[in-house]
């Protein structure tokens, strides 16, 4: 009988799944338990049988009824035991392995929350979703079973190896021949496997993402009639897919069929060997027939060793996926140890030789932001001008450190925004963005996530006033009525608005809006920006604006063009002495630059 | 936070008679969800059958084993001792052949039920998405792409686990209970009757294990659509989320959404915890009585000794397969509560459906490729409830560009949106050239109208890929030719790798802006008879607008257009112009005339004029 134990596996595979006990540790003493349960629960099923063939043999054959009554007490007593055992086992990780599986998957939630904007813009949603699902399913079912089965059925061959050695050890070298190239078999299976389980698990998570974006998209699919391309991009990846498993069921089969048949073919070798050497006299009869039905009891925990090896492969190549989430660095809380100190109180929103450029932007390429110098003085607003793709969007997130700048340094009222935690620094920078997204949950909650906690309903109000969202108190339950993909669908103007609504409500000390009026009506943009004006007297505020409109919200404004501040004035001022300006607030004068 | 927050987002509103949508549980007609068993599983029959004769033929190969060795050693060894190899011989012969069959076997099992149930899960998977692809937008709106992800991930994996290991452990179930059975009621039939009258109850405990677990495993599926809801929705907003400081309460939110599934998910193991603990209970305590009555009918001298230890040694075999039967309820009864899901969503039917009785579009009659438009009679109410547009008729010549203006809400993109099916009418027609829009299929009616929203949303793959799918067999020449119209060519060629660059990859970003172009790109490759602009510049700078409207009015000319813009100056590309308030045309005219009256659009006119002072 060979001895294919979990040795066999890649050591790389070992080690991807140890990253797993921080996970594990806190349930351990009840795993360990269990498994300890579990080869108990196998022992008292072993013994079952011995106690039949002791009662069979001995008060059966002499007729004793008091040892009649005795075995049948201890058959049944061995047997509710046998029973409860299975089932404390079951119990003793039913709880703590969901609470493993919920425990990795909130650290992923936790740690994606946190880690740079950059990291979301490469990957696709899916991708992380089936990290945090179908994955974290592999690893919780990996520890419910092959874990501890692998442990209880190398046990299991390990003893039974050593009773057949004992009884006769030519015969158990003979069973033990087919060992070696199972176990090469074993090894090149698990590369192999591995290979293949890892594409696989990625495209669950392409097929995931093509998913999402159907419907995220879908007024565009729907738009141009292409749902028959989307389910045709669908079929071949599923297909494809499908084709990974079929590969998989394949290097399953053949591992399986390795490992049924070579250990049959040495029992097959051993039993005439073992007739030859009883017909000559060498061997009694009893030890042939006591060696044969070990090896027989041990044909399954051999025969799953194949599937247990293949599950334990596909929780390492899932850990690894999880891990390479959980391996990215979250942003660095205050990177730079500059002291926070008082600062210049009054000083405004400066940028001092900022400059920018994508961390993954192709090596070689300019900085997008060069030298970004802009003083906006305290309770002034100024309006951020330039060419669409000039880089506004990057320059008002390096703000509220939703990317880190290159180079220089950004001040609130003096103090570095290096110098103080990211929610220090997001408390008195509020945003609105350009695409106002809403999230499921009530009107009202949706807006105050811009106050601080325990902000009333009357600065509810007074929010919604100034972005003229009193919409929000007709719908069907009022600022409690849920919104966002889980409710109510908004239009982008109303939604624009109540984003713009979260802004302000907090009364932040800066402000800084993203284009927030471009999905308004004339009317509407007039009444917003009336009310706006009066929260801009006395707020610090940069605003990304594309019309003239907008603009004139602004005390000054300051024109981005080829990654620097190419101007800063009044509206009027640069109308007059900036051709650029002109051409952006315009239209008019083509090409004036 | 307010106090009110924080329970109502994780929680299903309760009390408000439950909206189905909110709670995660679509209406599934009964029988619908054995319907969709059958329905997979029908053109698979021949291979079914075929992998469970494989499966029984490998059984068969695997049971022969003990059988030989019994033959080895009553004859095998007396003959050899005799000097005849014969028997010898063949029991090595046998055992070789049986070693090898039932490898084989193994292999072709293995190989035949993944095929099976492979391609049982790509039937599945690509049902379900070409149905949501086929439910209306309205739908979509409601159902979060969260959950349609959890149905074709978690769901159809719940089937698979029940395809792969479920069929292997119900025909090994089957056979051990009738092949043993059989056995221990021909050796005495008192005994034999006496085990299988333990199967009673084993059956109820069977049943009662369905009911728990069905409802467990229902829970579970609708708790872990809810935790990839709340996941999807993070990810996609993660700027506001960070910026809002969101992220503690959202990981307060997620850990409760999480802990939901946790418990559900404890609850599935522990009920199978109980149906082992129970199912062994029986067996134990049955093979405990059947040895003591046996023992005494022994001792009677009713029953032969060798029967007994024979029955003895079947009893202990006849209930070992009880676990894997509890496997095999497990992974049904998971699969049963995703299917119910699944057959729940295929059950919505459009609310937009395809047509019946498809017609096609009249040949173009003119001279250019422009349609004639027609509400009539038409009124629409949400199914929220709320008319939007009371009833109204209008009329757009073919070759006419309209410009619809007005405040928020009054009507103008249900307007666009019944023009271009994304909603049917509650009463009345739309009419493309005297068709009536419900009658044209798909394909038919995208050649007639397209429409351009303001979200421009980019799907995963090259800028190129994102034009094409305006007209999916257009070449690089055409796409870039509509590049190049929209003015979008310059900042595309800019890009890392022009045309080719990925959207999502490294030097992939793109500004609301740019992405506002690639969609003007898309609708003039689809080169539509009908287009529809709704609010599809609202982030274009005024040199990127006044650019697209340039291209506009060479692009547009010959096409029926409808336009939707806050800002005025698309009105000057435009025939015509509709004032829209609560859900009525107010005003309607040419734009000159307009502007030189009194009217409402007049002063719309006069307050944008001022606003680019």
């Amino acid at each position: 009988m060979p001895t294919t134990r979990s040795t066999t596996q890649d050591r790389s595979a070992v080690r991807s799944l140890l990253r797993l006990w921080p996970y594990v540790r806190p349930v351990r003493a009840r795993l360990f338990t269990a498994a300890f349960v579990a080869v108990v629960a196998s022992c008292t099923g072993l013994v079952i049988p011995l106690v039949l063939k002791w009662m069979v043999d001995g008060p059966v054959a002499d007729r004793d009824p008091a040892g009649v009554w005795l075995g049948a007490l201890y058959l049944l007593l061995l047997g509710i035991a046998e029973a409860v055992l299975f089932g404390v086992r079951r119990w003793l990780v039913a709880r703590p392995l969901s609470r493993v599986e919920a425990e990795m998957r909130s650290s992923l939630y936790r740690h994606l929350q946190r880690l740079p904007v950059a990291f979301h813009d490469r990957w696709a949603s899916g991708q992380l979703l089936s990290r945090g699902t179908t994955d974290l399913m592999l690893l919780r079912m990996f520890l419910a079973f092959p874990l501890t089965f692998l442990l209880v059925n190398g046990v299991t061959i390990l003893v039974g190896v050593a009773i057949m050695l004992a009884q006769d050890w030519v015969l158990g070298l003979v069973v033990l021949g087919p060992a070696v190239p199972v176990l090469w078999t074993c090894v090149v299976f698990e590369g192999r496997y591995a290979r293949a389980a890892r594409r696989a698990q990625d495209q669950v998570g392409d097929l995931t993402t093509l998913v999402e974006e159907s419907v995220l998209g879908i007024r565009i699919v729907k738009g141009f009639g292409r749902h028959r391309a989307q389910a045709r991009a669908f079929s071949g990846l599923s297909a494809e897919l499908r084709g990974t498993e079929l590969h998989k069921a394949r290097l399953l089969a053949t591992i399986w069929a390795v490992i049924v048949t070579l250990p049959e073919l040495a029992i097959g070798a051993a039993l005439v060997l073992g007739v030859v050497r009883v017909a000559d006299g060498g061997l009694s009869a009893g030890t042939l027939v006591a060696f044969l039905s070990t090896a027989l009891a041990l044909r399954w925990p051999v025969d799953s060793i194949g599937f247990l090896l293949a599950m334990s492969q596909e929780a390492a190549t899932a850990t690894e996926r999880y891990f390479e989430a959980m391996d990215e660095a979250p942003e660095a809380e205050s990177a730079t140890g500059r002291a926070a100190g008082p600062g210049a109180p009054g000083d405004g929103l400066r940028f001092e030789g900022v400059r920018f450029r994508y961390p993954d932007a192709p090596p070689g390429s300019p900085p997008l932001l060069d030298h970004i110098d802009l003083h906006i003085r305290p309770g002034e607003s100024m309006a951020l001008v330039g060419a669409t793709g000039s880089g506004k969007t990057t320059l008002t997130s390096l703000v509220p450190r939703l990317h880190e700048i290159t180079s220089g340094r950004i001040t609130l009222n003096g103090v570095d925004i290096t110098a103080m935690s990211r929610a220090e620094l997001r408390e008195k920078v509020a945003v609105a963005f350009e695409e106002p997204t809403l999230f499921s949950a009530t009107v009202g909650e949706n807006v105050l996530m811009g106050a601080p906690e325990g902000t009333g309903e009357a600065e509810l109000d007074r929010a919604l006033a100034i972005a003229q969202a009193d919409f929000a108190h007709a719908l069907p339950q009022g600022t409690g009525t849920r919104v966002g993909e889980q409710g109510l669908s908004l239009s982008g103007g109303q939604r624009q608005r109540l984003a713009l609504a979260r802004a302000v409500v907090g009364r932040p000390e800066f402000l800084v809006l993203d284009d927030p009026l471009s999905a308004l009506d004339v009317h509407t943009e007039a009444a917003v920006e009336a009310a706006l004006r009066r929260v801009l007297a006395d707020t610090t505020a940069l605003i990304v604006a594309h019309r003239p409109s907008t603009v004139l919200l602004a005390d000054r404004v300051a024109l981005l063009s080829g990654g620097r501040i190419a101007a800063v004035g009044t509206h009027q001022e640069l109308l007059r002495g900036n051709a650029e300006y002109a051409h952006l607030m315009s239209g008019e004068q083509e090409d004036s630059r | 936070m307010t106090a009110t927050a924080p329970t109502s987002t994780t929680e299903p509103p309760e009390g408000k008679e439950g909206d189905p949508f909110d709670r995660d549980v679509l209406p599934t007609p009964p029988g619908a969800t054995a319907a969709l068993l059958r329905s997979l599983l029908a053109p698979m029959k021949a291979r079914v059958a075929l992998t469970t004769t494989l499966l029984l033929l490998q059984q068969a190969a695997v049971q022969a084993g003990p059988l030989l060795v019994a033959y080895a050693i009553d004859r095998a060894v007396p003959a050899f001792r005799d000097h005849r190899h014969g028997p010898l011989i063949a029991v090595g012969a046998g055992y070789l052949l049986c070693a090898l069959v039932s490898g084989g076997l193994q292999f072709a099992f293995i190989r035949e039920s993944a095929r099976v149930s492979q391609d049982v899960l790509l039937d599945l998977r690509g049902r379900i998405f070409r149905h949501a692809q086929a439910l209306s937008i309205d739908f979509h709106e409601r159902y979060t792409s969260g959950r349609l992800i959890s149905r074709s991930t978690t769901d159809v994996e719940a089937l698979r686990e029940l395809l792969e290991e479920g069929l292997q452990e119900l025909v090994t179930v089957v056979l051990s209970f009738v092949y043993i059975a059989a056995m221990l009621l021909w050796l005495d039939l008192g005994l034999g009757a006496v085990a299988v009258a333990s199967f009673v109850p084993l059956y109820f405990l069977v049943r009662l294990y369905q009911r728990r677990a069905g409802r467990v495993f229902r829970t579970r599926s609708t708790a872990i659509a809810a935790v990839i809801v709340k996941f999807v929705e993070t990810m996609n907003g993660i700027r506001p989320v960070r910026a809002f400081r969101r992220e503690a309460a959202n990981d307060a939110e997620f850990a409760a959404l999480n802990r939901r599934h946790e418990r559900a998910n404890g609850d599935s193991l522990l009920e199978m915890a109980r149906y082992v603990v129970g199912s062994r209970l029986v067996a134990n305590t049955a093979v405990a009585g059947i040895v003591l009555w046996g023992a005494y009918r022994v001792a009677d001298g009713t029953l032969e000794l060798g029967v007994l230890a024979a029955a003895v040694l079947y009893l202990r075999r006849l209930y070992d397969p009880i676990d894997r039967l509890g496997m095999f309820l497990n992974s049904y009864q998971s699969a049963a509560a995703s299917l119910e899901k699944i057959a729940g969503l295929l059950a919505q039917t459009p609310s937009v459906p395809e047509p019946r009785s498809p017609r096609e579009l009249p040949p173009a009659a003119r001279d250019f490729p422009g349609r004639e438009v027609v509400f009539e009679g038409v009124r629409f109410a949400y199914r929220t409830g709320g008319e939007v547009l009371p009833r109204f008729d209008l009329t757009l010549p073919a070759g006419q560009t309209v410009a619809v203006v007005g405040s928020t809400g009054a009507g103008k993109s249900t307007l666009a949106k019944l023009l271009a099916r994304f909603y049917d009418p509650t009463d009345g027609r739309v009419l493309l050239d005297g068709v009536d829009l419900r009658d044209l299929p798909t394909a038919e009616l995208r050649r007639g109208v397209v429409m351009v929203t303001q979200e421009a949303f980019l799907f995963s793959g090259t800028v190129a890929d994102n034009i094409a799918i305006g007209r999916p067999d257009a070449g690089r020449a055409e796409i870039e030719r509509a590049a190049k119209v929209i003015g979008a060519h310059e900042f595309i060629s800019a890009l890392p790798d022009g045309y080719d660059t990925d959207v999502r990859k490294r030097g992939g970003r793109i500004s609301a802006g740019q992405r506002q172009l690639v969609a003007f790109a898309r609708a003039l490759l689809a080169d539509p008879a009908v287009l529809i602009l709704d609010e599809a510049t609202s982030s274009l700078d005024v040199p990127g607008e006044r650019a697209v409207q340039r291209a506009m009015s060479t692009v547009l000319r010959g096409r029926t257009a409808v336009v939707i813009a806050h800002r005025l100056s698309t009105v000057e590309i435009a025939d015509r112009v509709l004032v829209m308030a609560d859900g009525r045309v107010v005003e309607d005219g040419r734009p000159a005339d307009l502007i030189a009256g009194t009217g409402r659009f007049a002063d719309l006119h006069k307050a944008w004029r001022d606003s680019l002072a």
